[in-house]
């Protein structure tokens, strides 16, 4: 066991009856790293995190986490793990303080140390002035943050994190991910699956999945430099007349609407694909801006999630 | 050491919502005071004051004396008086009378004549219960000289132990002891597990180091006490308003009820890895509730039952606990004159106990 690595993933899968939610998914996660995943909802996020908790048993395939195999180990393993789950899942009708005194005791927390780490996880996430309040009453933000120190209260090596900012507003997403990298510089490592593309772009590396197949994985950098796209951009007066006219040629891979741009995909070894764009769009008389731009991510996800004919084109 | 303070941390949590969730605390003690009320009042088994008219066709000195002693039984409560038995008959199929007395033009003759009947008593005898009752009116002497009317002395005598003023409430209120106990304790803890799982709580618990065994003992620790505190309302409500003995001893009682309340919440639990929603676990315990009012011998004397009836009622943990109520309270009996009892309840208990630690550790899978 790499000691380098807080999760290593060979081959695993969970079948639901005939839906493979997860499909032979191979995953190395450094450590004090934070690790995404990205995908639609149903490609096997959750799923995944919960085989790596130990909540569910895989079908297939084995894992390592924080050098235990799961499920066999996961009774040793939680001590050593926080998780935070996709819905609020802290008790509503309890104060914050009570929330975290409850989760201090189940994690055996000594009473002495007690008071004052919960102290110190108030402030840290602004909770102070909600400490008598019940969590139920609290903004999604709020929750937010609490559901977070709770998770890390009993100081987990390891923080899995299922969609934790999908019921939250813009501003409390950037602050929740200022807190994670405070603790991956801490050295926590931390699993958070998202689909948001901002967030996957905060992740030191990623892996996209899609159906339960880990369809890509990198940093982000190597993940937009190895999409094996041209990205041409495409400003025109009407962007639904140019993308009719570009959908269907056949070095076309994808074409995705983008507020008044289309970004149009085109593989690598067509040719010229600024050209070719150009080209097309004269032919149906359509007048247009274009140029090559960098790969987003987004880019790299349609590129990626591409059924194999279109891929090729 | 860990795993005890875990499991105070998750009592000392249960205890806390328990407070603060008003209506359920009201329950707690609402549902048994305003069942033995209702139950106790309710409930009469040494049936009076039947609906009753009278034809009286004879309208002789015997036959209004008659009547009168009719009256005097408080069996029969006369409403009315009609001209004909078809009148009675009448009245019957309209529901407005349970009894009609016709009495024929020639009852005096009929007294003398030892052959034929004097009185013919018309009863609904759709209600079992009712026809009963009137057959006990079939006893009452009739004769036109007094002294004839003293009943001989009967081969057989009769004497009603334990209940000797045959007052329904006296069996009623042991029994529903059982009943209030099995509502509250197993509906209670099959929604307090249920809720934590619609409300994604559970899936929280799991990730932490608590053990199934922690989390289900802390649970339902709070409701053992709750379920102490509400047998003490039933015994101190049974003995102000109805007057029902505690002739044996109270600690067996308790005892008793200790191994009663672990196997409904083993029960409760049980469900609680059955079912999905709060909503599911409300119609799974009312169906495991109907047989334990019916067949437990709660309402109907266990005897009296088909025999697969009685299996059924074996099986339930109800019917063990009413039969150590009845021997405590009104026979002065030990535990140790049914140690059965006891023992098919803690052995229930850790079955109910074991299968619910089994199912839950798997349920997310």
């Amino acid at each position: 066991m790499n000691d380098e690595l807080a999760i290593r993933a060979r081959g695993l899968s969970k079948h639901f009856g005939s839906l493979r939610a997860v499909d032979h998914l191979d995953l190395d996660v450094p450590k004090a790293s934070i690790y995404g995943f990205l995908g639609p909802n149903g490609s096997g996020k959750s799923t995944t995190i919960r085989m790596l908790c130990g909540l569910l048993t895989p079908t297939e395939g084995s894992a390592d986490v924080l050098g235990m195999r799961v499920p066999e180990e996961s009774k040793k393993l939680k001590p050593r793990i926080g998780y935070m789950t996709q819905k609020f899942s802290l008790f509503g009708d309890m104060t914050v303080v009570e929330n975290l005194e409850f989760i201090a005791e189940i994690y055996s927390v000594a009473a002495a140390k007690k008071t004052a780490r919960i102290d110190e996880l108030l402030e840290k996430y602004d909770l102070v002035q909600q400490r008598k309040q019940f969590a139920g009453t609290m903004s999604g933000g709020q929750k937010q943050r609490l559901a977070l120190a709770c998770a890390v209260l009993h100081k987990p090596e390891l923080l899995l994190l299922d969609e934790p900012t999908s019921a939250v507003d813009p501003q409390s997403r950037r602050d929740f991910w200022a807190n994670l990298f405070r603790l991956a510089e801490g050295g926590t490592t931390i699993l958070v699956s998202t689909h948001y593309m901002d967030e996957a772009e905060r992740c030191h590396k990623l892996a996209i999945l899609d159906h339960g197949v880990k369809v890509a994985d990198g940093s982000p950098d190597e993940l937009q430099a190895s999409t094996g796209m041209n990205i041409v951009e495409v400003l025109a007066s009407n962007p639904y007349h140019a993308q009719s006219a570009l959908h269907d040629l056949p070095f076309v891979a994808s074409v995705t609407q983008l507020g008044i741009r289309l970004r149009v995909l085109v593989p690598v070894g067509r040719g010229d694909a600024l050209q070719l764009v150009n080209r097309a769009l004269e032919e149906n008389s359509i007048r247009a801006d274009t140029r090559i731009v960098r790969a987003t991510l987004e880019d790299v996800f349609v590129a990626v999630t591409l059924k194999p004919e279109q891929r090729a084109a | 050491m860990k795993s005890l303070s875990r499991l105070m941390a998750v009592t000392r949590k249960e205890v806390r919502q328990l407070r603060r969730d008003r209506l359920t605390f009201a329950m707690i003690f609402g549902m048994p005071m305003m069942q033995i009320l209702l139950f106790g009042y309710a409930i009469n088994t040494d049936v009076r004051n039947l609906k009753t008219a009278v034809a009286d066709e004879a309208n002789t000195h015997l036959s209004r004396e008659f009547i009168g002693q009719l009256e005097q039984t408080q069996v029969t409560d006369i409403r009315q008086y009609v001209n004909s038995a078809s009148d009675l008959e009448d009245l019957l199929r309209a529901g407005e009378i349970s009894i009609g007395i016709a009495i024929p033009p020639d009852f005096d003759r009929r007294v003398i004549d030892a052959n034929r009947s004097a009185v013919q008593i018309l009863v609904d005898g759709s209600d079992p219960t009712v026809l009963g009752v009137a057959n006990q009116l079939r006893n009452m002497p009739i004769a036109f000289d007094s002294n004839r009317q003293k009943k001989e002395q009967s081969a057989i005598e009769v004497r009603p132990y334990y209940n000797p003023e045959r007052r329904t409430p006296v069996n009623i209120v042991p029994g529903l002891m059982g009943v209030i106990l099995t509502m509250t304790m197993m509906i209670f803890t099959a929604v307090a597990i249920v809720r934590e799982r619609e409300h994604g709580n559970l899936e929280l618990l799991i990730n932490t180091p608590v053990t199934s065994a922690e989390l289900m003992i802390g649970k339902i620790l709070p409701y053992i006490a709750i379920g102490l505190v509400q047998l003490a309302v039933i015994l101190a409500i049974g003995d102000i308003l109805f007057n029902v003995p505690v002739r044996g001893s109270v600690v067996q009682l308790y005892v008793a009820a200790s191994f009663f309340i672990a196997a409904n919440l083993a029960l409760g639990l049980f469900v609680s890895t059955m079912v999905s929603t709060q909503f599911q676990a409300m119609q799974a315990t009312f169906f495991l509730m109907m047989p334990s009012i019916l067949l437990s011998g709660f309402m109907f004397p266990f005897d009296g039952m088909p025999v697969v009836a009685q299996y059924i009622g074996e099986v339930l943990p109800i019917t063990h606990f009413i039969r150590l109520t009845r021997g405590i309270m009104l026979r002065e009996a030990n535990l140790g004159d049914m140690p059965f009892e006891l023992i098919y309840l803690g052995v229930f208990s850790a079955i109910a106990m074991t299968a619910a630690a089994l199912r839950f550790s798997k349920r997310l899978d």
